[in-house]
């Protein structure tokens, strides 16, 4: 076996290092979906009457729909009824503060490196953890509060600001919108809230922590954040999973409103349990994630690193409504072994002199399988529209493969579209380069991956930028194709 | 997949016509009797199918066509207003889908070229070998519709170390002046080893709707050449469907020219199966569309063994209410290693009614490659209209010259000089008529 074959080896045996569980009692619904299910979520959430019609109303729909074929991944059909759709850690009261938390979960933060204590408040950032879709903990809440920034699970936010959410829910992303958004708006279980109010500027990063704990249980949950005008936002999300034989599911929404002049920033950093080496188990990661730059001059931007899930199938988008408004998608997907990615993005232009920008970097090592699919429709009022798009791949061995499907749709003649895409492998005579001024074979190719994501990691907040960074390293060192 | 459509169930009543004209004798029937099965599976795509997102063929044939007529006689017996002058060629002329003999003229010595209809019956063998076997009629519906219902069509075939300096000049008329034409036409070209050949295949058409399902399947030996030229400059509504089925072996150079001028909605297939090294295959393919033209694109190029190498590069124009559709895949199979693949589609929009879809796909399982792809949609450059009307060019010429600039870089390719020359002085008319 040559020493290539040999490091490649050793990276397909790295074992998955978010993989345990935690022991906490879990206060679960039986398996199976139906419309008694939903009631029964619905009322230990003790949710209003309008919501729980909303979700019967999602369910419908959803029964009438058709899992999509569309995308370039494959795999064993899903039995809608052999999952749990919510699990919550029972806790005997909702905590009033950190203190209150059950330590057994606390110690899971910790051990998954987010302290919901003092050390984030060095760092200054906000979480709010989620488990098995329901959100435990949220930090920071009255600093915000003081600027009237509200950030809180989404069940607080139902109970305590219902307008914002009535108005605002499925204003993005409509319940019947596709298949796994319509199951996600049934079912549903918490999430993040978020809203920043006019004019203001958010002092620090907001971060989700999304972790799914018990067996058999799919994880259903909905963040909405709305950006009124003029204000700023920098949002986080990160994700992980205990390792387990059987492939769990994960059907998320994430609606983004955006008024006038307003700018939101919505970074990824996914690594949920992506199977073990011979593609058993893992996360399917379907997940509808969408911004609307409902205003003029309104800006979205997408950040995503992609190193988990068994499947992914994701497609962060921007409806770009509001005339000068922005969007952009830069993604660095990482698949490895078995994995498959379907991932992309679309951007809609809608509004006049809107502009676009997408940058995507696909590394595929293994037998793993990488599709980027995106789509540029420019309509024809958007005067003056304005993309760019990117997308690079990389392949690491000859098991792989890279896919690209872009669509690119333009019905009015003064837009301006420009789109490029490669594949190529790390060359020989870049690691030649390396190897001569003596960086050996490992660290050549994760100093050639890390400038090759470059352009997209650059955009990662600080502290995502080094998990982001190390977590690249990890899944792909060496790999040398 | 595509579905069939309910409404007006247009694939039973093709298939039911199909299957009153097949004939039990002949060779081909075995063939053709699977094509309609598959064509009575598959079904015209309904609308929206994937592969015919933005092209409403199905819904355009319904409306325009009634499947049960036949053809009218025509009455064309000089075609001089549809050759290319100057080119000295092997010429066979298809008026309404049937050969015309007195107005074609075959003299090159050193290869055979018959019409499909004699060649099945001489050289059944040489023909059955290869008819049918590279253009899949479990893919498409309109294969199999034309694999099942074929009436005529070329069989050119150059035997080993035999270059062929004449090209072969097909052309398909349409003379629908008397009501409608369908017609349904399939080429075999053989391409022995070592050996070269220009094809070029003319679609001209006049009066009102006409139909052509065209089928071309070219297979081209060791180290043979073959270039390919396809014009398409109708005066009359033409819908088309064709296809055009490469298949290349070690060392083999293949060049295809897709000019699209005009027409109603012409759908382009050029398919290219890279089945050996060292291979090397260009396309280049322009399309000027006025009106409500819409054009449509689709290629597939399949890497199936290491070091080949293939370039694209496809332009467009839309002017009017016209449509512009390219799709471009490139394949590159796991064991295609030192594959280079290349693509390119530039569009130019003039009117805020013109739209185009563009989408150029990779699909790469093999890690030691160069495939790239870019594509650009947008309109003249403002400050180069500028510096020309500055300098006292009206801005219509100065629209006129940088179109033909665009252009040009599809039309420098053009090898055979006498084609060119007549590419040449079509488009920079149209240019200057139209824009």
């Amino acid at each position: 076996m040559s020493k290539d074959n040999q490091v490649l080896e050793e990276l397909t045996s790295k074992e998955y290092e978010h993989g345990w569980t935690t022991n906490f009692e879990t206060d679960s619904a039986p398996k199976g979906l139906n419309e008694d299910i939903i009631r029964f979520i619905s009322s230990k959430k003790n949710e209003p009457e309008w919501l729980l019609e909303w979700r019967l109303s999602a369910y419908r729909q959803w029964t009438k729909m058709k899992e999509p074929t569309w995308p370039n991944v494959t795999y064993p059909p899903i039995n809608y009824q052999d999952v749990i759709y919510y699990s919550a850690p029972k806790q005997k009261a909702t905590p009033k503060n950190l203190e209150d938390v059950d330590p057994e979960l606390i110690k899971t933060f910790e051990k998954l490196g987010i302290s919901l204590t003092e050390q984030k408040r060095l760092t200054g950032v906000a979480v709010d953890a989620v488990i098995d879709s329901v959100s435990v903990a949220t930090t920071f809440k009255e600093t915000l509060g003081e600027l009237g920034i509200i950030f809180c699970s989404f069940s607080e936010a139902v109970q305590k600001h219902p307008d914002l959410v009535k108005k605002y829910m499925g204003s993005v992303v409509p319940v019947n919108d596709n298949y796994f958004a319509a199951l996600n708006s049934a079912v549903f279980t918490d999430g993040s809230f978020c809203y920043i109010p006019k004019g203001v500027r958010c002092p620090m990063e907001l971060s989700t922590y999304f972790r799914i704990n018990a067996a058999n249980t799919g994880q259903f949950e909905r963040t909405l954040i709305v950006a009124d005008e003029g204000s700023y936002v920098s949002y986080l999300e990160g994700c992980t999973a205990p390792m387990r034989d059987e492939n769990q599911l994960h059907a998320a929404v994430v609606e983004i409103y955006a008024m006038k002049d307003a700018q939101v920033k919505y970074s990824t950093v996914q690594n949920w349990y992506p199977g073990d080496k011979e593609g058993k188990g893992g996360i399917y990661n379907f997940v509808t994630k969408r911004g609307l730059c409902f205003g003029d001059g309104s800006k979205i931007s997408w950040t995503q690193v992609e190193t988990g899930s068994a499947i992914t199938w994701k497609y962060p988008s921007c409806i770009l409504k509001g005339d000068n408004s922005m969007g952009e998608f830069y993604s660095v997907a990482v698949t490895n072994n078995y994995q498959q990615a379907d991932t992309g993005t679309k951007m809609i232009h809608i509004g006049k002199n809107t502009k676009s920008r997408i940058v995507s970097k696909g590394i595929s090592a293994g037998h793993s399988q990488n599709s980027y699919r995106g789509q540029v429709h420019i309509m024809k009022r958007a005067e003056g529209a304005r993309n760019f798009s990117q997308c690079d791949s990389l392949l690491m061995g000859d098991k792989c493969g890279a896919h690209t499907f872009p669509y690119i749709d333009v019905e009015n003649n003064s837009a301006k579209i420009e789109h490029e895409a490669t594949t190529s492998k790390i060359g020989e005579d870049q690691i030649f380069y390396c190897l001569q001024r003596g960086i050996d074979e490992e660290s050549a190719v994760a100093l050639i991956v890390n400038g090759y994501a470059k352009e997209v990691l650059n955009q990662l907040p600080m502290e995502f930028a080094v998990e982001a960074q190390k977590l690249l390293a990890l899944t792909l060192e060496g790999s040398v194709g | 997949m595509s579905v069939a459509v309910s409404e007006k169930n247009i694939t039973s009543e093709i298939a039911a016509g199909i299957e009153k004209s097949l004939k039990t004798a002949s060779s081909e029937t075995a063939l053709r009797k699977e094509a309609l099965e598959n064509f009575r599976t598959l079904g015209l795509p309904a609308n929206k199918a994937e592969e015919y997102k933005f092209t409403p063929i199905t819904r355009s044939l319904e409306k325009n066509f009634n499947f049960a007529l036949q053809n009218p006689v025509s009455k064309i017996n000089n075609v001089s207003d549809y050759t290319i002058a100057g080119v000295e060629a092997d010429v066979l002329v298809f008026v309404n889908g049937v050969f015309s003999k007195e107005t074609s003229s075959i003299k090159s010595t050193g290869l055979t070229v018959l019409t499909l209809q004699e060649a099945l019956s001489t050289k059944t063998d040489l023909v059955l070998k290869h008819l049918g076997k590279y253009a899949d009629a479990k893919t498409d519906a309109f294969i199999a519709w034309n694999t099942a219902a074929f009436q005529d069509g070329v069989f050119i075939y150059v035997p080993d170390n035999t270059v062929v300096e004449k090209p072969v000049v097909l052309h398909h008329i349409h003379d629908a002046a008397q009501g409608q034409v369908i017609s349904v036409n399939r080429n075999l070209i053989v391409v022995g080893k070592s050996s070269e050949l220009t094809v070029l295949e003319k679609f001209d058409s006049t009066g009102s709707a006409n139909f052509s399902n065209t089928v071309t399947e070219a297979v081209v030996a060791e180290n043979a050449a073959l270039n390919l030229y396809s014009i398409q400059n109708d005066n009359g509504p033409r819908y088309q469907f064709g296809l055009t089925q490469i298949y290349q072996s070690n060392f083999s150079r293949v060049n295809t020219y897709t000019f699209t001028l005009s027409g109603k909605l012409v759908r382009n297939n050029l398919q290219f199966v890279l089945d050996g090294e060292g291979i090397e295959s260009h396309m280049y393919g322009l399309y000027l569309l006025t009106n409500d033209t819409l054009a449509d694109n689709h290629t597939v190029v399949d890497h199936r063994k290491p070091n080949s190498f293939s370039n694209e590069m496809y332009k467009g124009i839309m002017d009017g209410s016209s449509k512009g559709v390219f799709n471009g895949k490139i394949y590159v199979r796991p064991n295609a290693q030192k594959t280079n693949a290349f693509q390119a589609n530039r569009n130019i929009l003039l009117t805020d009614k013109a739209t185009v879809n563009t989408k150029p796909q990779l699909e790469i399982w093999a890690d030691d490659v160069k495939c790239s792809h870019g594509c650009t949609t947008g309109q003249l450059d403002e400050e180069a209209l500028f510096y020309l009307q500055a300098r006292g060019i009206s801005k219509e010429t100065a629209q006129a010259m940088m179109l033909y600039a665009f252009a040009g870089e599809v039309l420098d390719n053009v090898k055979h000089p006498v084609i060119k020359e007549y590419l040449d002085n079509v488009i920079s008319e149209r240019l200057h008529k139209n824009f």
